[in-house]
């Protein structure tokens, strides 16, 4: 390996610096129990709140409003307690988007086992909701609506203030999975009208296994988690300190620092993109070209597949993922590139390059430099390409 | 998932890859859809497999697979490679993750492909040496 270039910051990230430091002390000296009655425990419980305060004010919301989970998953999960109590006020709808994250569309499966009705709404080609398809899927009985503010394949950023003001006209619940889009875009839960949120630390440089879930005051919440009385009464077990504080340290610097950080990932991120469409013949962008996460290039290349792509580009030091089935654990293509039209074989050729504050401008030579010859060797290799040179069969493009 | 120092060999190092210009067997099996194609060439002389080459739209098993069932077959009499099996491929490879097993099977199956497409070109009924045959191999069923 020549040198590593880490562009997949959108599995997760490096805890920064800060963080660290901010967490370390509760990693060592500052054990104590947060619900212990002595000062020592005291301690650790300031810690938790001064970071809900943190994360609060990042997302405009009241801290009372936020409650520390495991993570993005266990938050989005939630969603199945706050559908089983509007049930009961005969809600017995929830409304979707075929390409949200995993933990949300099982959860929306789980939900239909139960008894519930849920509409998945389709995507245009690039990965894009409008908003007026939202207004027109609510019905008498539709309880919430939970569209993702951007979307962690394609980097699609959804209208979420629209769709908010869409679901508070017409009294609905308005759920954002915002894993990707926390300490990347601006997040105003009052201006957006939002009023449940799910967000996890280790995609803003944060740790792993910690996130937060934001919900209104006035909405009833019940426990996905029964136990202790920990976030007040509503998710049981010893908090996870040193991860609440990187979570909220991790959150503050990154809403600080967003405007110019955005800014240089952004840039790179165009430099990618560009370079890799001007210089591999018969590839093309998944996702749109502007209005997307500022450090996500998702790129399909025909006639080769993904996994051996990421298995070239580690031998090369780089880090990447891909929505191939191969690459997947559970053999299945990705859905979002499904959704969005690819055909099997282009999904099967795509690669996701993430970049972050933490990537530079060499990383990004780098990677312009391995990949031409990466993916010109296994299109050497391929059947498929041959096929594809003969004109034998092509993809639309 | 976790591939072995012999796969990893085989897909970045891959043995015979390309075409072979007059073949006398060609065999292709798979899919884009699944995204798996693997395509053998053979070159076979007084029934011995002189040459083998492969080109493979696939993962790194799929890759590293084609790699070793090539090299195994080589140099060896039609009768051996009819008998390789995919279980054979996947131990000369130290062992596959079970996901990635089924690339073991397809290139079992480009082979018997390959070498059925050898008999039909000299006028023999393949199904007596390479059995039954399915045309497509259905996606991994999961």
């Amino acid at each position: 390996m020549e040198r590593f270039v880490y562009a997949d910051n959108a599995a997760t990230t490096k805890i920064s610096k800060p963080v660290l430091d901010a967490m370390l002390p509760y990693l060592t000296e500052q054990y104590g129990n947060p619900s212990s009655l002595y000062r020592f425990g005291n301690q650790a419980k300031r810690a938790i709140e001064t970071a809900r305060k943190e994360v609060a004010d990042v997302l405009n919301a009241d801290p009372f409003e936020i409650i520390f989970t495991g993570g993005g998953s266990e938050s989005d999960n939630w969603l199945k307690e706050i559908m089983h109590s509007l049930k009961k006020k005969g809600k017995h709808h929830m409304i979707t988007s075929v390409v949200e994250h995993h933990a949300l569309l099982h959860s929306a499966q789980r939900l239909e086992k139960d008894g519930f009705e849920v509409t998945y709404l389709p995507v245009d080609h690039e990965g894009q909701i409008d908003p007026e398809a939202v207004r027109q899927a609510i019905r008498p009985e539709t309880g919430l609506v939970s569209i993702m503010f951007a979307n962690n394949e394609i980097g699609t950023l959804y209208p979420i203030e629209q769709i908010g003001a869409i679901c508070r006209q017409a009294g609905v619940l308005f759920h954002t999975d915002a894993v990707q889009a926390a300490g990347h875009v601006k997040i105003d839960v009052k201006q957006m009208n939002i009023d449940l949120l799910s967000l996890s630390a280790h995609k803003f440089h944060g740790p792993k296994g910690v996130g937060a879930f934001y919900c209104r005051r006035g909405i009833p919440l019940t426990n996905l988690i029964d136990g202790g009385a920990q976030e007040r009464g509503k998710r049981a077990g010893t908090e996870n300190v040193a991860g609440i504080v990187g979570l909220g340290a991790a959150l503050r610097i990154a809403n600080e620092e967003l405007e110019q950080t955005s800014a240089k990932v952004s840039a790179m991120r165009d430099r990618l993109i560009d370079g890799i469409l001007t210089t591999i013949p018969q590839c093309r962008l998944n996702g749109p070209r502007q209005n997307r996460l500022p450090g996500n290039c998702n790129i399909s290349f025909l006639g080769v597949e993904g996994e051996s792509l990421l298995l070239r580009l580690d031998l090369a030091g780089i880090a990447a993922s891909s929505g191939s089935a191969c690459a997947s654990s559970s053999l299945d293509p990705s859905h979002v590139l499904l959704a969005i039209g690819l055909p099997h074989e282009v999904a099967h050729g795509s690669v996701r390059f993430s970049l972050s504050d933490f990537n530079t401008e060499d990383d990004v030579t780098y990677i312009l430099e391995k990949l031409p010859e990466i993916v010109s060797t296994l299109r050497s290799m391929s059947p498929l390409w041959e096929e594809m040179q003969k004109g034998q069969v092509s993809f639309e493009q | 998932m976790m591939y072995s120092d012999k796969v990893w060999d085989h897909f970045s190092n891959p043995r015979n890859v390309g075409e072979i210009a007059d073949a006398d067997g060609v065999g292709e099996v798979g899919n884009a859809t699944c995204g798996d194609i693997m395509k053998i060439y053979l070159k076979i002389d007084n029934g011995i497999i002189t040459d083998a080459k492969f080109k493979t739209f696939g993962c790194g098993a799929a890759i590293a697979t084609s790699s070793m069932a090539t090299e195994m077959i080589k140099g060896k009499p039609i009768s051996e490679a009819l008998k390789l099996t995919n279980k054979a491929v996947v131990e000369a490879l130290d062992g596959l993750p079970p996901v990635k097993v089924h690339c073991s099977v397809l290139a079992e199956q480009a082979i018997k492909h390959a070498l059925a497409d050898y008999y039909r070109r000299n006028g023999i009924d393949p199904t007596p040496f390479v059995g039954e045959l399915k045309e497509e191999e259905a996606c991994h069923v999961h």
